[in-house]
């Protein structure tokens, strides 16, 4: 849903960033307003997972120019922890496991620690328990899962479900969902997308990284942003991933060496 | 700054019990004799055969030598220049709780272990044991009229010497090794136990034992008796102050149960562990064996090791009843300098005897951890069964974890499995809890507490809490 008039929650402006000596992000910029569901498309290697890392605070990720406000602050400065406690969530492409460290246990920590940063009460175990019942439903999850270790033995579509919980209880004001669709089956996806979509609502915004149109079936984007050598070379409406589809990324290589060879830095805005 | 970093200065926190009482203390000069045994005994006013019990293991110890083959370094210890014996200045044992010196009832609240009528745990029994003696047993009455004994054990050889002449080294010889050898000669105090047939004790027992002086050993001795159908769940905490000079800490616990009688054993260590650079702390040197004699008989070891500078220990189980069970869980923590070599051993002569070990070493910054556990099915045990599993976590990439694992069966129709794993507390599992709004020190802290939840649910309720926090306590820091 895209209205002019609604406020800004994520300006990312010519961010740069490297991982040990690489460079990866060059010059990065994007404009995220409250309501929006934004997706980045690419191939592999553009720097899409880069940016989402970069946005949830990865140490590993060096920024190396330019800057991030979140609803006017400076986002860079802030600890991992305090970034999605302030509202900034990333769902992992590839979430890890936690062996030994209770989900039940782990997702009332998490949900406490942002609860206490709205400056609302914190949950106890029962309070928790009938909050956790309620929002597996948005994902269809088992409450068994509830009792495992974060992660632990989970198949692939169980831990994207477990992302898209914690999703649900961390309520976000920007989710950033990094390949939220790999290696999801048919119905799998189909669960995944129908959490999103419940979740999205006028007071907050979605940034999609996918490789993929078929996500998009299920997530209408109001925007789509076509990364490249690590930036943004264009940025559509949803037709801009139906055009990706049929003509594949090939045409998106062309391009950035047409661009590259004139000396053109700057991002093509097409609307 | 890279969170390998911020996980290496999270697990330096100040030792918290570091403080001394300043207390007048009536010692001996320093050094090791035949005299010096036969002055603590006389001090003590022994029976004879208890002092000839510490003559003998004496002589034995001055034959033998100390052992080196555990994963361990240290400068050689001078025994000469160890004070054997410390006692605060009082009468021996008061009658009552208001005439014990309230210097000694303050150190021992601000250890956590209140004493005083009004504030004591509800239903913990505790032994407060303070450099040599013991000086305040709680609920002893109460338990009396259970025909449960818990005292200390100078106490015991004066009123039940009849029982400890019975039990006393019939575990652990004296000649086991060096450092039981040396408890045998020098020991001072420590907890007697007993509790009569068909008896299940009402409450939890407890032994504090705090190490004040800065140049004498402790060499405390527990002995514990669960006659027929008896049981009881004991558990012992300890401290030291912090002094720049090590410490010998030697120990020896002897477990009985007879026919159908259960002991469960728990420990948590926290003496001091020397500064950062290793300086100081104490060297825990520690003989603890239970004996299952009677036919299904049950003794299980928890041990929460955080603490010392040298942790040497191998809390076993003697099966020798039909159907025994023996049990082992251990979290060992070590940090900065610390070195511990621990495990268990266990014996299995009885048929169907079975056995579960669970081990969990945790090792941050330069520390090194090792297990070491023997499994011996002996040429009786048909149908034994054991099962061992040890993990080991690292945290950094300067800390050192090493699984020694003996097995040695003479019966064929026995089981023995055994587990093992590693893992490093991944920057990937803290930056996935962090980005959930979790803080680095509690996301290290979840995830050490999660490693031990195994044996943690093995711990008397009322400390599997307290081990929590101190787990945690020891893993926390600055952070940035």
């Amino acid at each position: 849903m895209i209205r002019s008039d609604a406020p800004v929650l994520l300006e990312i402006r010519d961010l740069q960033a490297r991982v040990e000596d690489k460079a990866i992000l060059k010059g990065v910029n994007l404009t995220v307003r409250a309501g929006e569901i934004h997706a980045v498309m690419g191939r592999n290697g553009s720097g899409k997972s880069t940016l989402s890392k970069v946005l949830a605070g990865h140490p590993a990720y060096t920024v190396t120019g330019g800057s991030v406000t979140y609803r006017g602050d400076n986002l860079l400065e802030l600890d991992p922890e305090q970034r999605a406690r302030i509202g900034v969530f990333l769902g992992f492409q590839y979430p890890v496991e936690i062996p030994g460290v209770s989900n039940l246990e782990f997702l009332r920590v998490a949900t406490n620690a942002r609860r206490g940063e709205k400056g609302e009460e914190e949950l106890d175990t029962f309070a928790f328990e009938d909050l956790v019942r309620e929002r597996l439903k948005v994902v269809q999850m088992d409450p068994a899962f509830l009792e495992r270790s974060v992660n632990e033995g989970f198949s692939g579509g169980e831990k994207k479900r477990n992302e898209i919980l914690q999703m649900a209880l961390l309520e976000p004001v920007v989710a950033i969902l990094d390949e939220t669709d790999s290696g999801l089956d048919i119905d799998a996806l189909r669960i995944v997308a129908g959490g999103v979509n419940q979740l999205a609502g006028p007071d907050n915004a979605t940034l999609l990284i996918t490789h993929y149109q078929r996500l998009l079936d299920a997530i209408t984007p109001d925007y789509v942003h076509v990364m490249a050598a690590g930036r943004i070379l264009r940025t559509g409406g949803k037709e801009l991933a139906l055009e990706l589809e049929q003509r594949g990324y090939d045409w998106v290589d062309e391009e950035l060496a047409a661009l590259e060879a004139a000396g053109d830095r700057t991002p093509v805005e097409v609307g | 700054m890279s969170s390998a970093q911020a996980v290496g200065d999270l697990v330096s926190q100040p030792y918290k019990y570091g403080f001394v009482t300043d207390i007048e203390t009536e010692k001996i000069a320093k050094g090791l004799s035949e005299d010096v045994v036969r002055l603590i005994s006389s001090k003590k006013q022994e029976p004879d055969f208890l002092l000839d019990f510490r003559l003998r293991a004496y002589r034995q110890w001055l034959q033998m030598q100390e052992p080196d083959w555990a994963s361990l370094g240290y400068p050689p210890i001078d025994y000469q220049n160890i004070i054997y014996y410390a006692a605060p200045k009082q009468q021996a044992k008061k009658a009552s709780l208001d005439e014990v010196d309230p210097k000694l009832l303050e150190t021992f609240d601000k250890l956590g272990i209140p004493l005083s009528e009004q504030k004591r745990l509800s239903n913990v029994a505790v032994d407060a044991v303070f450099d040599s003696v013991s000086i305040a047993t709680t609920y002893k009455e109460k338990l009396a009229e259970h025909g449960v004994i818990f005292c200390s054990i100078s106490e015991a050889v004066k009123e039940h010497p009849e029982l400890i002449e019975r039990y006393l080294g019939t575990v652990v010889a004296s000649n086991d090794n060096y450092f039981a050898a040396l408890n045998s000669a020098v020991f001072s105090d420590g907890s007697f136990v007993f509790i009569p047939k068909g008896v299940d004790c009402p409450m939890e027992l407890s032994t504090y034992f705090r190490i004040n002086s800065g140049d004498t050993g402790q060499f405390e001795r527990t002995l514990i008796v669960a006659e027929e159908g008896a049981s009881v769940s004991y558990l012992e905490g300890c401290t030291a102050p912090m002094f720049d000079t090590n410490q010998l800490h030697a120990a020896v616990v002897e477990l009985v149960a007879l026919d159908d009688a259960s002991i469960k054993y728990s420990t948590v260590q926290n003496w001091y562990a020397g500064d950062e650079n290793g300086v100081g702390g104490i060297y825990n040197f520690v003989t603890k064996r239970g004996h299952c004699r009677g036919d299904r008989s049950h003794i299980s070891w928890t041990q929460v090791e955080t603490g010392s500078a040298i942790t040497w220990k191998y809390p076993s189980c003697v099966l020798q009843g039909a159907d025994s069970v023996g049990e082992f869980y251990s979290v060992a923590l070590t940090n900065n300098c610390q070195q511990a070599d621990t495990g268990t051993k266990m014996i299995h002569v009885g048929p169907r005897s079975r056995s579960t070990i669970v081990s969990k070493g945790i090792s941050a910054g330069r520390s090194s951890n090792s297990y070491r556990g023997l499994v011996q099915i002996g040429p009786k045990a048909v149908g034994a069964r054991n099962y061992s599993q040890c993990d080991s976590m690292l945290i950094g990439d300067r800390a050192a974890a090493n699984t020694y694992p003996y097995i040695r069966s003479q019966q064929p129709q026995s089981a023995v499995e055994h587990e093992a794993s590693t893992c490093r507390i991944s920057e990937d599992q803290l930056f996935y809890l962090q980005s959930r709004g979790i803080g680095l020190e509690e996301a290290v802290s979840m995830m050490v507490s999660g490693f031990c939840r195994d044996v943690f649910n093995q711990l008397p309720m009322e400390f599997a809490a307290e081990a929590d926090k101190l787990l945690a306590l020891k893993l926390e820091g600055s952070v940035g």
